[in-house]
């Protein structure tokens, strides 16, 4: 099973045929608009969407509120239709397909929601037997199925509780459960953490991880929280105004983010954010005698060299270190170094010419005195 | 009170009870789906169809805001078509079930719009069919409204029987009248009042402890 395939993908490049080949999910110029109603205009909610999700993996797509993240799952179930583009699921456009047809082809597309949507007047057991019922599977079955699932979230000991008798945490477990009853090949999240804390998250983001190495399930998940792309996804998506605006690699786009939208995701990231002495000081002209303040990110096999320490020793810079922080993406190593170069333009520029040879991604952030 | 009195009061609650209760059943039995598809038939719901919906409020409306006494007696022919007579504690039948059932769609409308959004979505997610959905979720989901509902429409109907007694439709109301008013006998009017009064408390708790008991998005053991 090849679930973690990092294709190495530059964030603004076009999909690669192989992933393009195997994609269970597959948007091709997609378009949704709101029509103009009494007292509201035209709402023009996605746009030129070209998205692609390969079998097994986990793919986030990210953006603000309003952005257009649930209209562009609700494409893949049908729950809502493309004003223009097609959406293909397993090899079927979804967005042909009569109703009778679209109800059979969602059992294949479990979905979990930021509010669980749980129905208040079933036990655990119940709702997560909703689907079966749904599908009209026999009572047998449905005990055979249901109970090894509330074992996988589990949930084993609360069958017969009603949602009001759980926390939230365990309300998203039997949503999990649900969305996984008729055995789908595809899982949807639309925020399923948003209304969790952040320990809650963690262990619902594990569970999803887990699904999808163990059962080889597919999951395209919406989030406004980096944290959630960074935890789980292999590829993500940043959607901006209804359009895509990067995409590519998790890791890449965390170490190489290209557009605006995507700094400002990752702007509280560990290590990217301005340590408050220096935020408070930071601005944009130069100062005399004072320092350039640089962001450099390592990645990959020099995330863990001390290539600072050479720095200043082979060039005679002194470098001061503000703030910054080692960490890994995906399993990869990566850091983000802040620090303040002597502001005399050619030892500068020879200390930003020595990172890039070695590969080092640098930001000129500003000047302090 | 004399043992022909007791017998009186003890006929007129049976007969008040027979005709509230055959006419809360068969106005449940045609206000639940009418309720169901007020409550789902608004443009871009479930069962969407505007018109029709707009069309089957402004009837519903209409009859609501006809006065009883004047629905009992403008219905006379449809009671007789019905009924095969007008006059008589089944005829009385006839007009209770048509004031019963718009009220009772209105209630049923009501408990079914509580429901959340959200578990049409999910159900819809799921693949379910609109009758499904409706099934499934929507009635389960909004029954302990609909109790609620039904102990009102009961209790209302209560009322409104006393009125039948102009159609020789019988009951408490009517003995209350005809012997506690006209005959001047205070005491059968206190027992009617009395009973009256034990009824409707009586149906107003049974409706209450069932709606809670219903009700799971309440934390009791
Ligand atoms: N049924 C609808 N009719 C009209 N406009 C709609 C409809 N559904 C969504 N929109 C509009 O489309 C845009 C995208 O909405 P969408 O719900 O997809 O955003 P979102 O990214 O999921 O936001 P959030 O993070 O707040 O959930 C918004 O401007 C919204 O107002
Ligand atoms: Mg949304």
């Amino acid at each position: 099973m090849t679930v973690n395939a990092h294709s190495p993908i530059t964030a603004d490049a076009a999909i690669p045929a192989s992933a393009e080949e195997d994609a269970i999910i597959r948007f091709e110029g997609v378009a949704k608009s709101f029509p103009a109603r009494k007292n509201s205009a035209a709402v023009h909610a996605l746009a030129g969407i070209d998205l692609a999700v390969p079998r097994s993996s986990i793919v986030g797509v990210i953006g603000r509120s309003g952005a257009g993240k649930s209209t562009l799952i609700r494409l893949v179930n049908g729950l809502e239709k493309p004003t223009a583009g097609r959406v293909i699921v397993d090899g079927t456009d979804v967005t042909r397909l009569d109703e009778r047809t679209l109800r059979s082809v969602r059992r294949s597309i479990g979905m979990v929601f930021q509010h669980f949507n749980l129905l208040s007047s079933r036990t655990v057991f119940d709702n997560v037997a909703l689907p079966l019922e749904i599908a009209g599977t026999d009572r047998r079955t449905i005990e055979q199925r249901v109970n090894p699932l509330l074992e996988l979230v589990g949930l084993a000991d609360k069958r017969g509780r009603y949602p009001a008798e759980l926390s939230g945490g365990q309300k998203q477990r039997v949503g999990i459960a649900r969305a996984l009853a008729t055995q789908p090949k595809v899982l949807l999240s639309d925020e399923a953490t948003s209304a969790l804390d952040p320990e809650t998250t963690r262990s619902i983001l594990d569970l999803l991880a887990t699904i999808n190495r163990e059962l080889g399930l597919t999951i395209l998940l919406i989030t406004h929280e980096m944290a959630v792309i960074r935890a789980i996804a292999q590829r993500v998506a940043v959607l901006d105004a209804g359009r895509i605006v990067e995409q590519g690699d998790v890791f890449d786009l965390f170490t190489r983010p290209q557009h605006e939208t995507t700094r400002s995701f990752l702007a509280a990231e560990s290590g990217r954010e301005l340590p408050a002495f220096v935020a408070s000081q930071i601005r944009p002209e130069p100062v005399p005698g004072g320092q350039v303040v640089v962001r450099i990110v390592f990645r990959g096999p020099f995330a863990t060299h001390p290539v600072l320490s050479q720095l200043a020793r082979e060039l005679g810079i002194d470098v001061n270190i503000l703030g910054g922080a080692v960490d890994s993406i995906a399993g990869r190593p990566f850091g983000t170094l802040i620090v303040g170069l002597p502001n005399n333009g050619s030892s500068l520029d020879k200390a930003l010419a020595f990172l890039k040879a070695r590969d080092l991604d640098t930001e000129v952030l500003g000047h302090v005195a | 009170m004399s043992p022909e009195i007791a017998r009186l009061i003890l006929q007129a609650t049976v007969d008040t009870l027979y005709m509230v209760l055959v006419a809360t059943a068969l106005g449940t039995l045609l206000g639940l789906p009418l309720g169901v598809f007020l409550a789902t038939s608004r443009r871009g719901e479930l069962f969407s169809a505007p018109w029709l919906n707009a069309v089957l409020g402004f009837i519903v409306n209409a009859t609501r805001s006809t006065p009883f006494i004047i629905l009992v007696v403008a219905i006379i022919p449809f009671t007789r078509l019905v009924a095969g007579t007008s006059i008589g504690t089944t005829a009385a039948i006839v007009p209770l079930t048509v004031a019963a059932t718009p009220f009772i769609a209105r209630l049923i409308e009501a408990a079914v719009r509580e429901v959340d959004q959200g578990l049409i979505e999910a159900a819809r997610a799921m693949g379910a069919s609109p009758l499904q959905i409706v099934a499934k979720v929507l009635v389960p989901e909004a029954l302990p409204g609909i109790v609620l509902g039904l102990t009102l429409a009961v209790v209302s109907l209560i009322g409104y029987s006393a009125i039948v007694g102009v159609v020789g439709g019988g009951g408490l109301g009517d003995l209350g009248i005809r012997y506690g008013y006209q005959r001047f006998m205070p005491e059968v009017m206190g027992a009617v009042v009395v009973v009256l009064i034990v009824l409707v408390q009586g149906v107003q708790s049974l409706g209450d402890r069932l709606a809670l008991r219903l009700n799971k998005r309440l934390r009791h053991a």
